[in-house]
């Protein structure tokens, strides 16, 4: 009964500066659940992007055979129509639209063109029955929490005729109860003799309901291991982060950590709209003068949440809690007090949230500081342009001029001007959210030395990043955060990514 | 598409001062002058085309000094609501309601100054007191409630306007005091008796252009002294002589007439002072960042919600402006006043290079693209030509304009 429903070989996939994916293979059984494990950037969205038509084909390398049949897929449709159907990690539902107008969504019961409602909604309501979701088919999406919708995007995908469901972080958004609801519903399909896919960054739940697992890591199959009682959680995360680390960070020359230069203390953040959800749950931490501190965390475990709720309340909604610098209490409550205060934060988001795009180098750098270089609100340009020169200087910005557009940069100049700009607000706390995101490696080791020389100088550094070996390479002490909650810190001395990827892991208390 | 351009490799020790790159080659350097300028420079010569056309097809009528004299004081309404609908565009918002503020300002000037005998100086001051009011009100809701200024603004086009018709229960008021009329009809006193030229008009014209030359050598010496590339000596010497020509042609023209209208004069001095404001002072840069990047502008500390307020309540104040010069122009204020001004306004900044997004304009390119739509209106009116003809004519001078606009910058990689 165990014959093979999907095969994938030698899939390759570039972009741009990045091999993706390289040579993957993957197969999936017939009335199996297949899970895929690997790091952040690891390359599991996308290959599931390929299997689903996202990437159509001739946009990567290798051969996809789903039911012994070879398949080209042109896009999601010609995906779904074999049968495949993949769930995202962001839902793709019309909040305005009721349950059953999403479900039949660009697939509408319909009679020349005409909508056959008695039908839709019989029908609805029978594939409701089936998820096991009790809601009238008319209730408008926008009405019920985001466990339901996971569950009307299920029930979109079975009136498609789905053999292999792909879920993409299923219950990455989802509480306690509506993620066991979500699991068991997908042992009940397979019963019902739909194969699953799922990718999971929460190993206690892939243990629990996966039959085989197969780990990717740097766009590479690692393994694929079956589910059984020898196989531990330790072993997936052994799998998920081996790598060598040679000469990828700057050594590190001995610095004189300072007194606690920046303290948060009891934060805690309600997610914006879903105001049951704690998205950041009583953290308190310290960074010292001088110290480089890490915080690790897979995908909302709430790192740019607190980084962004700290600098200015920019993100949810704040509940409680206190930053310090040094002894002394600072308010935080505007970004423009935070930056008077000398904090500053360089966001994961260059391109929508770190720069204006149209704007000059020189424009960019001195933007939050402008009354540094200005005389009775009149800005002084050419002190401006001597002040952009400089940075170009130090921090070694390639471009034909200040003049130039950000927007033209490479991801490494626009991440050293994103830095410069901070700098310029003379900081005492760097908060740096990804620095090292999409940038190429020799870039990298440039950013490194940047802020081995800002901690150098006495600046309290705090760097998000879910690359675990940047982490260790660079920071004194790391944070772990997971579910909003602080779950670790490990010293750089002990900090393995074993360790960290356990605490990263750990559920919520 | 993301391009790094290589600096030619130096060491990084050396002084800003002495690693000039080594200088391109002359046609990169040209080309690379064309594609920077080619946004600013495309509409002026676009106006220069339009105006040497009508010149030729009009006989010459066009450039008559009398005609040149009734541009501006036709178009300076348009011009002064041009200034604050660039600044609006640039910060990302549209104002559909300024045609219905300038009449209901019109209105209440009548009110006030008329009716009521209220010293004409005072009541311009009230006025553009209730005009910045206005704008507070409707910046209020867009900047700090969040609705958009799309919706707020045509519910303002629909309050005022009624509110104007109310104010002057459907009939006009006339005449407005002489002082407010000679501000849109005069023109710069005589000094002595007749002759060829007007005096006046003539040393202010030479005062304007030395000032501008100076204001150029300046601007030049400060970018030597800061170590910035500048232009050549024998370009810049060209660009003050053009200056000089341009300016000194100016003068001439309109100091054989009647010398310079007041709206002129009103119109040089906003010009100025709002490029300078958008070009040079921290707000003007607060209001670009914010049109271009908001979340980017709120995460370096700026307050978007103040920007965008002021931002409004200063169109309320040129709507206000615009009102009263519209008033002054037809000597009464009528219910139909500003009817239509907005979209003109809306189309000056267009054509002069905004952007619909946001975050891209100047108060200069508005000032170019209004003076192109009047060029057209007067032009053709000069020739005869109906004004349904007109309206599509400007209808598809808009839509080339922008066009070429976005081919442009679709071609540049953006």
């Amino acid at each position: 009964m165990t014959s093979t429903l999907l095969e994938m070989r030698g899939i390759t996939k570039r972009f741009p500066g990045v091999t993706a994916l390289s040579d993957v293979d993957l197969t999936v059984k017939a009335g199996a659940i297949h899970a895929i494990c690997g790091e952040n950037g690891a390359g599991k969205s996308t290959l599931m992007k390929i299997l689903s038509g996202v990437y159509p084909h001739g946009d990567y390398d290798g051969e996809i055979r789903f039911d012994d049949q070879v398949c080209e897929f042109k896009g999601i449709r010609s995906s779904e129509r074999a049968g495949i159907a993949i769930i995202h990690q962001e839902l793709a539902l019309v909040p305005y639209l009721s349950i059953a107008e999403n479900v039949f969504l660009g697939n509408e019961l319909s009679r020349r063109g005409v909508i056959g409602w008695d039908k839709t909604l019989i029908e609805a309501q029978a594939l409701l029955d089936r998820v096991g979701l009790r809601e009238s088919p008319q209730t408008r999406v926008a009405d019920i929490g985001v466990g339901k919708q996971q569950l009307v995007e299920i029930a979109k995908a079975l009136s498609k005729k789905v053999r292999l469901l792909i879920l993409d972080e299923p219950t990455a958004a989802l509480n306690d109860s509506d993620s066991r609801h979500l699991l068991d519903l997908i042992v009940d399909l397979r019963k019902q003799g739909i194969t699953s896919i799922i990718i999971s960054h929460k190993l206690n739940e892939v243990m629990q309901v996966a039959d085989t697992i197969t780990i990717l890591r740097d766009g590479h199959t690692i393994e694929t291991m079956t589910v059984n009682d020898e196989l531990s959680e330790d072993r997936i995360v052994r799998g998920m982060v081996g790598r060598d680390l040679t000469h990828r960070f700057p050594p590190r020359p001995q610095r004189d950590i300072g007194e606690v230069a920046f303290a948060v203390s009891n934060w805690t953040v309600l997610h914006p709209i879903d105001q049951h959800r704690k998205v950041v749950d009583d953290v308190s931490l310290q960074v010292r003068a001088g110290e480089i501190v890490g915080i690790a965390g897979l995908m909302g475990a709430g790192r740019t949440e607190l980084a962004l709720s700290v600098f200015g309340r920019s993100y949810g909604k704040y509940v409680s809690g206190k930053v310090f610098k040094g002894e002394k209490e600072i308010s935080t409550r505007t970004v423009s007090d935070a930056i008077r205060n000398g904090i500053a934060y360089a966001t994961e988001d260059r391109k929508h949230l770190g720069l204006n795009l149209m704007d000059s180098i020189a424009e960019s750098i001195t933007l939050p500081s402008l009354r540094k270089i200005s005389k009775r609100w009149v800005v002084n340009q050419h002190e401006e342009s001597g002040v952009a020169e400089r940075f170009r200087a130090s921090m070694r910005i390639k471009a034909s001029s200040v003049s130039a557009v950000t927007g033209k940069l490479s991801g490494g100049n626009q991440q050293k001007v994103v830095l410069s700009k901070w700098l310029f607000t003379d900081p005492d706390v760097l908060i740096l959210d990804e620095p090292t995101r999409g940038i190429d490696v020799g870039a990298k080791y440039e950013i490194y030395t940047i802020i081995n020389e800002l901690a150098a100088r006495g600046k309290a550094v705090l760097v998000i990043s879910s690359e675990l070996p940047e982490l260790i390479g660079i920071c004194d002490r790391i944070y772990a955060l997971s579910q909003g909650q602080l779950t670790g810190e490990v010293a750089q001395a002990d900090a393995t990514q074993e360790t960290l990827m356990r605490y990263m892991m750990k559920g919520r208390a | 598409m993301t391009t790094t351009v290589e600096q030619p490799s130096q060491t990084p020790e050396a002084q800003p001062q002495s690693n000039k790159p080594t200088p391109p080659g002359l046609r990169q350097r040209v080309s690379s002058f064309l594609v920077s300028h080619i946004r600013q420079s495309g509409m002026v010569v676009a106006l220069a085309a339009i105006v040497l056309l009508f010149q030729v097809w009009t006989g010459g009528i066009l450039l008559k000094p009398l005609n040149v004299t009734n541009i501006i004081q036709q178009n300076g309404y348009i011009l002064v609501l041009a200034i604050g609908m660039v600044i609006v565009i640039i910060s990302g918002h549209i104002d559909l309601s300024v045609g219905s503020i300038a009449g209901f300002i019109g209105a209440m000037s009548g009110v006030l100054m008329v009716r009521n005998d209220m010293p004409w100086l005072l009541g311009v001051a009230v006025c553009v007191g209730i005009g910045a009011l206005i704008g507070a009100w409707q910046g209020f809701w867009i900047a700090y409630v969040g609705i958009p200024s799309f919706i707020v603004t045509l519910g303002g086009m629909l309050v005022f306007r009624g509110a104007t018709q109310y104010l002057l229960e459907g009939q006009s008021i006339a005449p407005m005091p002489h002082g407010l009329e000679q501000v849109s009809s005069g023109f710069l006193p005589e000094l002595g008796a007749n002759a060829v030229y007007h005096w006046p008009t003539v040393i202010l014209g030479a005062v304007v252009t030395v000032a501008a030359v100076v204001v150029q050598v300046r601007r030049r010496r400060s970018q030597i002294r800061y170590g910035q590339e500048v232009s050549s000596t024998a370009v810049f010497v060209a660009k003050c002589v053009a200056i000089i020509a341009s300016l000194a042609a100016f003068t001439l023209l309109l100091a054989s007439y009647r010398g310079v209208p007041i709206v002129g004069i009103i119109l040089v001095v906003l010009t100025i002072v709002y490029a300078f404001v958008m070009r040079n002072t921290v707000l003007g840069r607060q209001v670009y960042a914010v049109g271009g990047n908001s979340a980017a502008a709120r995460l370096s500390g700026i307050r978007n919600q103040r920007v965008t307020l002021l931002v409004f309540v200063n169109m309320g104040i040129l709507a206000a402006v615009a009102g009263l010069l519209f008033a002054a122009r037809l000597n009464s204020a009528t219910p139909q006043a500003g009817v239509n001004f907005e979209l003109e306004a809306i189309a000056a900044a267009f054509i002069g290079g905004a952007s619909s997004s946001g975050g891209v304009g100047t108060v200069f390119g508005a000032i170019v693209g209004g003076l192109v739509l009047g060029v057209l209106n007067n032009g053709m009116s000069i020739l005869g030509i109906g004004s349904d003809v007109q309206q599509v004519i400007k209808g598809l001078v808009l839509l080339a304009a922008v066009g070429f606009d976005v081919y442009n910058r679709r071609k540049g990689g953006r």
